[in-house]
């Protein structure tokens, strides 16, 4: 099995890349609707602003494929953003739809307590987590990020709380995703992309 | 549950050695950041800090080609900087591996540079390093390595380079810097509570007290060292374990 990374020019391929190779996994990193089409995984790694990510998924054509995939069964895992445009909209760039495949809406974090939310921090489980299988519920995770799904969602497995509580560790089916970046979470992050591997296979 | 304060040790480069108060024990050559950055990321650093610290143009891809080494080690996040002065020069680093670009002298001569990267990048990609310096009643903005005055007050600055677009503040006190006299805790207080982002403290530490003081009285968010660890005068578990002891949350699994 190979892992295709939807390459959308931005951000940290380059680190998610080193973190699967150090798991033995293959993946192959692509902009091009045709491989993420024929995709056996899919991920999607994420950085920067939300605006950015949609924009690059619409003028590179891979809005409709990676949407087809993802409702084909094709295991998906999205990270920080990857996550975020799952839902139908952000208030970083409310002009812009997301893939509208899990209900709810991408909301500022409040602005009580330190933005971006940095740092390593503690998730807390809803319900049994595939991803977060074999992990110990003390692990911490490296969060960046001043967006998060906020709402109280049936597909969010774990949360997370910086002033409010949102969706850590998304799992519905076929798509996975997380807040925070594993590829920079250590042991824990590792565990995890491990996890999807297995998944995945 | 909450978000763990973080240790961070910083390597200062030429380029492509570390260059000030490497003695590490244990390791065959000391000053090679690829062995460091292996070392740190091993024993339980949250991030790690690489600075190029007398930037020049010429020496710059040699830097590059340092991150990229570095950052292959690392599971951790990477925070680059020295001598950036562009968005180009922000760009560069970001490819060769680093999850986030420190800007400081560039940044206090043309602070729209911070806007630009920050649009690029993102925010959480954008530390505005800051050396401050007491000046009577409050501290100086001191640029080109801490050895000129910028004329700006530091928490004006710290302000100011939040709107701007900074998403993070790394503040070294020069005062303290080198004295192992401990951080400065009015200076860093003063700042994390003038801003709405995250502040890593530097300058000054030496004992596991100090690392308490700044995370406690100084409401600092991260601490950073250089050669307390380098040095092994600091292990890096020892000190989390001596600060969870302490109550404060640190993330003590790797």
């Amino acid at each position: 099995m190979r892992v295709t990374i939807v390459d959308y020019g931005a951000g940290n391929v380059p680190s998610v890349e080193r973190a699967l190779e150090r798991l033995g996994a293959e993946s192959q990193r692509t902009p091009s609707p045709d491989d993420i089409s024929k995709a056996e995984a899919l991920l999607l790694p994420g950085v920067g602003h939300y605006a950015a990510l949609v924009r690059a998924l619409d003028e590179q054509n891979m809005r409709a494929a990676l949407i087809g995939a993802i409702q084909r069964g094709v295991p998906f895992l999205g990270i920080c953003l990857g996550l975020q445009v799952l839902y139908q909209s952000s208030e970083e760039a409310p002009q812009l739809g997301g893939l509208d495949l899990l209900p709810g809406t991408v909301c500022a974090l409040p602005s009580n307590v330190k933005l971006p939310h940095m740092g390593w921090n503690q998730v807390a489980a809803r319900r049994s987590s595939r991803l977060l299988d074999g992990i110990e519920s003390s692990a911490y995770f490296y969060f960046a990020h001043s967006y998060a799904v906020r709402d109280s969602q049936e597909a969010s497995a774990a949360t997370c709380w910086h002033g409010a509580t949102f969706a850590a560790v998304v799992e519905k089916h076929n798509i996975f995703a997380v807040q925070f970046h594993p590829e920079k979470s250590g042991d824990a992050g590792a565990r995890l992309l491990q996890n999807f591997l297995k998944i995945a296979a | 549950m909450s978000l763990a304060h973080r240790i961070i040790p910083c390597l200062d480069t030429d380029g492509q050695r570390v260059v000030k108060g490497v003695n590490f024990v244990g390791l065959r050559d000391a000053g090679d950041p690829v062995a460091l950055a292996a070392r740190y990321n091993r024993e339980g650093a949250d991030e790690l800090v690489v600075l190029d610290i007398a930037a020049s143009r010429d020496r710059r891809p040699t830097f590059l080609e340092t991150i990229r080494r570095v950052a292959a080690e690392l599971a951790i996040p990477l925070t680059a900087g020295g001598g950036i002065r562009t968005r180009e020069d922000g760009r560069a680093v970001v490819r060769a591996g680093a999850d986030k670009i420190t800007v400081n002298t560039a940044a206090v001569e043309r602070p729209e540079l911070i806007s630009e990267l920050s649009l690029e990048f993102g925010a959480q990609a954008v530390v505005l390093a800051i050396d401050a310096k007491r000046a009577g009643g409050h501290w100086d903005v001191m640029v080109r390595g801490g050895r000129e005055s910028a004329s700006l007050d530091a928490i004006e600055w710290a302000k100011k380079g939040v709107q701007f677009g900074a998403g993070e503040i790394l503040l070294t006190s020069v005062d303290r810097d080198g004295t192992q006299m401990g951080f400065d805790t009015t200076l860093t207080s003063a700042i994390s509570r003038a801003v709405s982002v995250p502040v890593i403290a530097s300058g000054g530490a030496k004992l596991p007290e100090h690392f308490v003081d700044v995370f406690k009285e100084g409401a600092a968010d991260a601490a950073l060292a250089a050669s307390i660890f380098h040095d092994g005068v600091q292990s890096i578990r020892t000190l989390k374990e001596f600060l969870a002891a302490r109550g404060v949350e640190v993330r003590l699994s790797c």
